[in-house]
């Protein structure tokens, strides 16, 4: 977060995002939240994430429930359609599985189905990311597989004013949101948002401007990303990277901007690469620049296997600065 | 079950004519698929009338329901009008869905029909949601979760019944045993007796009740709505009834138990019904025919509504996928 950790009172990911849910709740009495352990006596998260908010907006508005993912997301659906605007936490992205047919079947297409007559205005805040030795089934990236949802949104914030303006802008969305937040990445630290600050969903950022490659990236992944510009500058590669903050929509037209000027990119996440947002990028990339491409977009993922336990296997899994720096490098040569 | 609750005669005539329109109803649609003019998966409820019709009478049109694929019996007694219904399940932009949702999809908020789901057990957690906004607003509406025996077998039951205990929410959970799941019968599939037992596993009163009888269901429906709208939480009704036909339109039903399956036609509740109200001096022969003679032309008028309708632009197909439209 080197632009954004010089200001006098950062603030990390997590405490950005109570803040958020928390002025939300403040400006807007139809929102409430609910999830496991999400109440103050039950700490207010496994993490924390929600800590004050039952103390502080009441037990009504503020739920823990019981280890019931269906039931947490049906909940959340039912409020919706009758007012108002729920943030469940699924506390894992991999538990977001046991709730799918809520998720996929039910929240996505309630507005389609219906004509429009209702629709689903909730959000699902859930964390996963590698890096604390979780294993197989703790830390997933399965944004893809929401991403490939007609009817859902996804986003996915890597610094703190972001997560703010995110969470505010999803919360207020008429559509259901999956709010993606990483684990080891809570306590980043980063500039304070202001309060009230939305950032539009389907916007991306220019995070730095470059002129040889474009590297698009979002969540945890960013933060390596910007760790590999020194490596990147020292063999001569200027990278301009987009931090994409929504998943699905995706602002194609400020890819589209910075593909044009560069004629490269890489698109890089935790994700595994196969069938991941990486080749939906690509593959509209190459049919938009057929011709003016200088190489072929390049895919940093994960590969194609579980997360696994042992730390050099899980350090070798997810995209690291080093590895980010030698594709772009390579994508130059 | 209570008799603190027993139906007069306006309100039965009331649960007849909403039993009467619903048979006519599963009558005219199998007559309407047969004869080629209208093509769609279709779930029988034919047997099963009763059930609703005596849940609808004890509510309000403020209270809420979410049924299933099998639900159109419910929806129409819950208020869905003919026309929005008929031109919905034909395709057309007519339809309470502009046509987008069809038989298994159909939604009226106008008259608390919030969600059809086509998810066996998918009703119950919605219904949870939506009882917990009444909750909440303290607006006193009552939300109706329907199922059906096989549903009673996946975990959303559970979770939802559980949850609905733990918050004791508004929430009636009504399981309308048929006594197949597809076609699988309710023995082979269910590990206890009576569905209604398993409230107990998570502290709510469950009760069984005969399904096909207008004054036992209705009892139970007023004492259910009554404890929901008084904050005592949640109840669970099991009412009995049996499916005349296969799982879908046009199944051959050869898993259905062939003596089981005459008896029940034979003990249909619906003309049952008809000729007590007659014995017991509630309505006349007259009265009841000039009635069930308006429900037809009723039908007729939206059967013929719906095939004039105009089917929807293609335009629609990537419309209300978000509120801004599509996204490309």
């Amino acid at each position: 977060m080197s632009d954004t950790a010089t200001k006098a009172k950062p603030v990390t990911i997590l405490q950005a995002i109570n803040s958020a849910i928390a002025d939300a709740m403040a400006a807007d009495d139809k929102v409430v939240v609910l999830g496991e352990d999400v109440a103050d006596p039950e700490d207010g998260g496994v993490v924390g994430v929600t800590k004050g908010l039952s103390t502080r907006f009441g037990d009504e508005r503020v739920r823990s429930t019981p280890i019931a993912e269906q039931a947490i997301v049906g909940a959340a659906i039912g409020a919706s359609l009758v007012g108002y605007k729920p943030v469940a936490e699924i506390m894992l992205m991999n538990f977001t599985t046991v709730a799918m047919d809520m998720i996929v079947n039910h929240a996505a297409k309630l507005r389609f189905m219906s004509g429009g007559q209702t629709h689903v205005p909730i959000v699902i805040r859930t964390m996963t990311g590698t890096g604390f030795s979780s294993g197989g089934q703790h830390c997933d990236y399965l944004e893809a597989w929401f991403a490939h949802t007609a009817g859902m949104k996804v986003v996915a914030p890597s610094n703190p004013a972001d997560a703010y303006g995110l969470m505010r802008a999803a919360i207020d969305d008429p559509d259901p949101v999956l709010y993606i937040e990483n684990l080891p990445a809570y306590w980043t630290p980063g500039e304070a948002p202001e309060p009230g600050h939305v950032v539009p969903l389907g916007k991306a950022k220019v995070v730095k401007e470059g002129s040889d490659v474009t590297i698009v990236s979002y969540s945890r992944v960013l933060g390596e990303v910007l760790g590999a510009v020194e490596a990147m500058e020292a063999a001569g590669v200027s990278a301009e990277i987009i931090d994409l903050r929504t998943i699905s929509p995706w602002d194609k037209e400020a890819v589209f901007a910075s593909v044009a000027k560069t004629g490269r990119c890489l698109i890089t996440h935790e994700a595994v690469t196969q069938f991941g947002v990486g080749a939906e990028i690509a593959a509209t990339l190459q049919s938009e620049f057929f011709g003016k491409l200088k190489v072929p977009v390049a895919r940093l993922g994960a590969p194609y296997a579980p997360v696994p336990f042992s730390k050099p296997l899980e350090d070798a899994f997810a995209p690291t600065a080093a590895r980010i720096a030698e594709a772009a490098i390579a994508l130059t040569k | 079950m209570t008799s603190n609750h027993v139906a007069d005669g306006a309100t039965q005539l009331a649960i007849y004519r909403r039993a009467a329109l619903l048979k006519a109803n599963d009558e005219r649609s199998r007559k309407v698929i047969m004869n080629g003019r209208l093509v769609m998966p279709y779930y029988s409820y034919r047997g099963q009338e009763i059930i609703p019709s005596a849940m609808a009478e004890a509510l309000t049109d403020d209270d809420y329901w979410v049924t299933i694929y099998r639900g159109i019996h419910d929806m129409l007694a819950k208020g869905m009008p003919l026309n929005d219904l008929w031109a919905e399940v034909a395709g057309r932009v007519d339809g309470t869905c502009k046509g987008k949702g069809g038989p298994m999809h159909l939604t009226y908020p106008k008259k608390g029909i919030m969600v059809t789901t086509g998810i066996v057990g998918s009703s119950m957690p919605i219904a949870n949601g939506i009882g917990w906004g009444s909750q909440m607003s303290g607006n006193n509406r009552v939300t109706v979760a329907t199922f059906g025996d096989g549903a009673s077998n996946i975990g959303a039951f559970h979770e939802s019944l559980n949850l609905a205990g733990v918050w004791k929410l508004p929430v009636i959970f009504l399981c309308q045993n048929n006594l197949y799941g597809e076609h699988t019968s309710y023995e082979k599939a269910t590990s206890v007796a009576r569905i209604a037992d398993r409230g107990a596993a998570y502290n709510i009163p469950g009760v069984r009740v005969n399904g096909n009888d207008p004054i036992e269901m209705y009892a139970a429906a007023r004492e259910a709505v009554e404890r929901a709208r008084a904050g005592e939480g949640p109840t669970l009704i099991e009412a009995m009834t049996f499916r005349f036909y296969g799982h879908v339109f046009g199944d051959s039903d050869a898993y259905m138990d062939k003596e089981q399956k005459k008896a029940a036609i034979e003990a249909d509740p619906v003309p049952i019904f008809r000729a007590r109200l007659i014995a017991e001096g509630i309505a006349s022969e007259d009265e009841l025919a000039a009635m069930e003679a308006a429900i037809e032309a009723e039908i007729d008028a939206a059967v013929e509504f719906a095939l004039a309708s105009p089917f929807p632009e293609l335009d629609e197909l990537i419309k209300d996928v978000y509120a801004e439209g599509a996204v490309a």
